[in-house]
């Protein structure tokens, strides 16, 4: 099986290939979507910042993303990756991937931003991405911004960081985490071997 | 719950070899990185720093391939740094596999790198080391503290702790956070290789005196130092070596002494 990691030119996405080359999966790194070329799976991965990684999908893919990725294709996006799914973010002034409705915020200034570190999941509801995974268990976050959004079920775990932080979406082929699964040890590394079970459906 | 606090063992690297030395100086072999940074890993480390102390122009492909055999190993956040002294040099290593890039001398020498880097990286990736000396030779302009009816100020030394800048080391690291530091590595050169605990007092001071996520370095002897550092200030991460290297103390066990004082860690 082979999936893709779209690489937005800004950061270390070396960790994540290597994650899931671990877990079985044979890895591409692309820098633009093509027809012509078909993965099993597609990973938007959690390194740089929201309006050159919007541009660098739009402005280097033959086709466009909706189309590229259908109603099938198992997406999953990290932290930033997972941020684009939505209309916009207050990071930025391009418009998202808007796959699903809600909106990205700055996390409130209340605690300290950006949230940095291990914090553990409360998990909402059951998931195929989730399977395995324990409530409690704890994953590593880096992130300044979080998603808003009032679609039900969209959330399948969030975490506790003086307010509710949305950490894991789920919606049709669109997997998001806010933390990044491929720093989290043990538990992230079952998560990344969940979603590529997905890809092979 | 909230985050936990950060337990993160360090290997500073010295032609391909980790090394530990005493106040900066008299380094001895502490071990091979690749197969320490798994070992640390495993046992649930919260995340890896590698410094490389000789950061020498010629070394850096070396070091280069030498982080990404680390990065292959673990599965944890880890930080690199050691000479970064260009836009260039940080990117070779963060595509090498570092989640964040520490620089020292290079942000005193050029502090604009800071903003720069943080513009193409993000924030997160940006780890500003200040590696910090009691100077006792106390001006006005200085942030004056007394202990045991001395007076001195915290200096930001250079070059692996051989050169003094006159920089006010609290007035460092808000300027540093100002200009896009993502998270201060603040190492004590009075303490370190010392094992007599932590610097708490400078500790305290730089955390209250900035809003991004402090690392507590230098002078850890055994878990009680962290305990203490923890307990005594609100540092989000304690950094150690030797007493991970000599297997004196694993990760984990250090980890459940912590736990078991009542400090929120991840087991």
């Amino acid at each position: 099986m082979k999936v893709a990691i779209f690489d937005y030119g800004a950061g270390n996405i070396f960790s994540l290939k290597n994650s899931l080359e671990k877990n079985g999966a044979q890895v591409d790194i692309i820098t633009g979507l093509n027809k012509s070329k078909e993965y099993s799976g597609l990973l938007l991965p959690g390194v740089g910042n929201f309006d050159p990684a919007i541009r660098s999908i739009r402005d280097y893919s033959s086709t466009d993303f909706k189309d590229y990725v259908g109603e099938s294709m198992p997406v999953l996006g990290i932290c930033l990756g997972m941020e684009m799914f939505f209309k916009k973010s207050e990071e930025g002034k391009e418009q998202g991937l808007n796959v699903i409705d809600g909106e990205v915020v700055l996390l409130p200034n209340t605690m300290k931003v950006p949230h940095m570190g291990w914090n553990s999941l409360e998990i909402e509801r059951q998931s195929n991405f989730l399977e395995g995974v324990n409530d409690g268990s704890w994953v590593y976050f880096v992130h300044s911004y979080m998603i808003k959004t009032n679609e039900t079920g969209l959330i399948a775990a969030n975490a506790d960081y003086g307010i509710k932080v949305p950490a894991v979406v789920e919606q049709k082929n669109f997997i998001g985490t806010q933390f990044h699964p491929e720093k989290s040890g043990e538990i992230g590394s079952l998560m990344l071997s969940n979603f590529l079970s997905g890809c092979k459906k | 719950m909230t985050l936990t606090k950060r337990v993160i063992p360090c290997l500073d690297v010295a032609n391909g070899r980790v090394v530990k030395g005493l106040q900066f100086k008299s380094i001895k072999d502490a071990g091979d990185p690749v197969s320490l940074a798994e070992k640390y890993s495993n046992e649930g480390a919260d995340e890896l720093v590698f410094l490389d102390i000789t950061a020498s122009e010629e070394n850096r492909e070396i070091i280069k391939s030498l982080v990404s055999k680390v990065a292959q190993v673990i599965n944890i956040p880890f930080t690199v740094g050691g000479g970064v002294k260009t836009l260039q040099h940080a990117r070779d290593i963060l595509l090498s596999g570092a989640d964040k890039v520490a620089i020292n001398t290079g942000a005193v020498k050029n502090p604009k790198i800071i903003t720069e880097l943080m513009e193409l990286f993000g924030r997160q990736c940006i780890v500003v080391a200040v590696d910090v000396k009691r100077n006792y030779n106390v001006s006005a302009q200085k942030n004056v503290f007394t202990d045991n009816g001395k007076k001195f100020w915290f200096e930001v030394f250079i070059y692996g702790g051989k050169k003094e800048t006159g920089i006010d080391a609290i007035e460092w690291a808000k300027k540093m956070e100002t200009l896009g530091a993502g998270e201060i590595l603040l190492t004590s050169i009075d303490m370190d290789g010392t094992k007599d605990g932590y610097d708490v007092n400078l500790t305290k001071k730089i955390v209250e005196s900035v809003s991004i996520p402090v690392v507590a370095s230098g002078g850890c002897g055994n878990p009680e130092d962290m305990i203490d550092v923890f307990k005594k200030t609100d540092v989000e991460a304690a950094l150690a070596a030797s007493i991970f290297h000599y297997e004196t103390h694993s990760v984990d066990r250090v980890k459940k002494l912590i736990k078991e004082s009542g400090i929120p860690v991840r087991i």
